[in-house]
């Protein structure tokens, strides 16, 4: 803990360089707007299970109606997006946080 | 021989295994890492299974069975909101909490802000939600468990309550987070395989066609194509407009509400690293969406073979619907030995899914009270590991016995709300401050001090005075009305106000620290600093 002072001028000048901007910005530009469009998809199907129920007890196919392909969905789309996130995240953020990490633990080491 | 006593040999072999498990666990928990996080040395499957341990309550896995069957649809809306609200925590939480946070929520908050404030805040938070839900738990176990094996006096669900809690304070003060997430890891595994067991069978008996068995459940019901649609339960026509808004309130709270609850967000420090929090998340996810739509099935089979008369008979709420599935579909496939034998097995992994939950909520409670409130409020940080170790174990005895009398006391009390009470303080008040904290430069301890206490009271405050607790026929209190406000679940109100809290306390204050937020940033997005595993 004796190391504190020095450390945070390490981080800052981590924050401020040219990678980690780089780092923070893959991050926060899939998953920002990806919450937003998931909370989106789904406030709609909630939404929707209020207010549109003579659609969503629209039949499909047997008994199969609106609602329960909706909700469906739902589960689909959680899957996908935990399946997309782990894909971005292996590929684009990973690599980099480990440079990164390497960097400030050599520069606090020393 | 009768189903009650199978059950018993069953669930008397569960405690006998997940004791045993304990006190091994006991022996290799020496450091404070070691109790609060179990070394961090859960691989990503285990803290999965153990995340799923945690989270599929007996609320979720016989009263979402319950729900589909007897108000059809609507049941299925509520594990949608359980599902969906895990890519929150796995999108904005998890990883960043690993890199940052320590043992317990407050880590994270305390990090860049003045640490007393923040942490008395985030520890009577999470004490208040942990309390909750527990007591939401072991009073549901005491109904349950009576139900389950035929005891009916008011003696049997005291003594049902007091045993559930000595087992839970047993795991807990003995295993520390290694043992609890055992016996979560083993639960998560015995229900998944009842439930994929029956949905099996279920779904065999109908030729795996989905359609005739939801045809047949529609007709069984009494309820027709009804029972297949939204609003036989929540925002029903009758209840009009506030009702419909309810829902809303009701999808809000659950889906924001899951990455703000404290015994979840502890489980992410179980694992050596953010990747395998992430890893953890998604096997979760992975878990508790299958077993979601199983719990379509178990609902749908319930009302198309049990038919909702016997259901409402047995438990006007529907909690025995899986139970009585189970018996039902058992018997019409093996014979009466062969529905016993089922009835008796889904009732031993209620009893399981029961204990694990309640130890991880004690769990999480007593961890944030010896580590925040004790070591870093009243102690100001002048403690050993080991003094800080032996205060959270008296705290989960204490914890527990509160829990226990409390418990006693409210189990004649419809409870039942204050699992949706806990979730909507969770996403009003530690929601906000968590995401804040990770994501926004700016925030500051008034900023967190007021998120938490303004999304806190004002959760509580609105559910006081909301039906469910007087004026309704089915409110904690009957027979008084001084309700005035008209929804049953606050988030839609006190969610915005959690967020806008945070805000105003933010900016109001001059407090600004740029260099904690550049190390919290770093540390957070990089893993640079974070705790490692102990090693044995």
């Amino acid at each position: 803990m004796t190391t504190r002072q020095h450390d945070a001028s390490v981080y800052e000048e981590i924050q401020t360089s040219e990678r980690f901007r780089e780092l923070r910005s893959r991050f926060r530009r899939w998953v920002f707007p990806m919450t937003v469009a998931f909370l989106a998809w789904y406030v709609l199907y909630v939404i929707m299970s209020g207010f549109a129920r003579g659609f969503m007890g629209t039949k499909l196919f047997g008994n199969i109606n609106v609602a329960l392909v909706f909700g469906i969905l739902q589960f689909v789309s959680t899957f996908l997006i935990a399946w997309a996130y782990s894909r971005h995240a292996a590929r684009k953020l990973d690599p980099l946080a480990d440079e990164l990490r390497h960097e400030v633990e050599e520069k606090t080491a020393a | 021989m009768r189903h009650e006593t199978l059950s018993t040999i069953l669930f008397v072999f569960f405690v006998a295994g997940t004791l045993g498990i304990t006190f091994w666990a006991s022996r290799n928990t020496k450091t404070a890492a070691d109790y609060y996080a179990g070394g961090r040395s859960f691989s990503g499957l285990q803290n999965g299974l153990a995340i799923g341990g945690d989270y599929m309550s007996a609320a979720s896995f016989l009263g979402i069975a319950g729900i589909i069957a007897l108000s059809g649809y609507d049941g299925f809306l509520y594990s949608i909101g359980f599902l969906v609200a895990w890519l929150v925590a796995l999108l904005l939480v998890a990883e960043l909490m690993r890199n940052s946070g320590k043992f317990t929520m407050a880590d994270v908050l305390a990090f860049r802000m003045s640490p007393r404030p923040v942490r008395t805040a985030a520890g009577v938070s999470t004490i208040v939600v942990s309390i909750f839900y527990l007591l939401a738990q072991m009073v549901g176990a005491g109904a349950l468990v009576g139900l389950l094996l035929g005891i009916h006096s008011e003696a049997g669900k005291i003594w049902t309550i007091i045993g559930v809690g000595l087992l839970m304070i047993i795991y807990v003060v003995f295993g520390g987070m290694k043992g609890t997430t055992w016996v979560q890891i083993v639960k998560a595994v015995l229900l998944m395989t009842g439930a994929a067991l029956i949905t099996l069978l279920v779904l065999g008996k109908f030729g795996f066609n989905l359609s005739s068995l939801l045809g047949e459940a529609a007709e069984k019901s009494g309820k027709g194509q009804a029972l297949l649609e939204p609003g036989l339960k929540y925002g029903t026509e009758a209840q009009g407009i506030a009702g419909k808004i309810d829902l809303i309130s009701l999808g809000l709270a659950l889906v924001l509400g899951t990455a703000g609850l404290p015994h979840i967000l502890i489980r992410f420090y179980t694992v050596p690293t953010a990747r395998d929090a992430r890893k953890s998340v998604q096997w979760g996810i992975g878990l508790i969406g299958v077993f979601y739509l199983f719990t379509l099935v178990l609902g749908f089979g319930a009302a198309a073979l049990v038919g909702g008369k016997a259901i409402t008979e047995q438990d006007k709420a529907g909690n025995t619907a899986a139970p009585q599935l189970a018996e039902a579909i058992g018997r019409e496939i093996f014979g009466e030995v062969g529905g016993t034998i089922l009835l008796a097995v889904i009732a031993a992994v209620a009893f399981a899914t029961i204990l694990a939950v309640v130890a991880g909520l004690t769990l999480a409670s007593s961890s944030s009270f010896a580590h925040d409130l004790y070591a870093h409020v009243f102690k100001r940080g002048n403690v050993t590991e080991r003094q800080e170790v032996v205060v959270a174990r008296i705290s989960a005895f204490v914890i527990g016995a509160v829990a226990i009398g409390l418990s006693i006391f409210a189990q004649s009390l419809n409870v039942a709300f204050l699992v949706a009470l806990a979730f909507a303080v969770a996403a009003s008040g530690n929601l906000p401050a968590i995401l804040f904290s990770l994501f926004w430069k700016r925030f500051n301890t008034a900023g967190a001090v007021s998120a938490i206490y303004g999304g806190l009271v004002t959760s509580v405050l609105l559910v006081v005075f909301s039906p469910v607790v007087s004026g309704a026929p089915t409110a904690m209190f009957p027979d008084v009305d001084f309700h005035w406000f008209p929804l049953s679940n606050p988030g839609i109100v006190s969610i915005p106000v959690g967020f806008l809290a945070g805000y105003l306390g933010t900016i109001l204050s001059k407090e600004y620290n740029a260099s904690k937020y550049a190390e919290i940033e770093v540390r957070s997005l990089t893993g640079v600093g974070a705790e490692k595993a102990s090693e044995h």
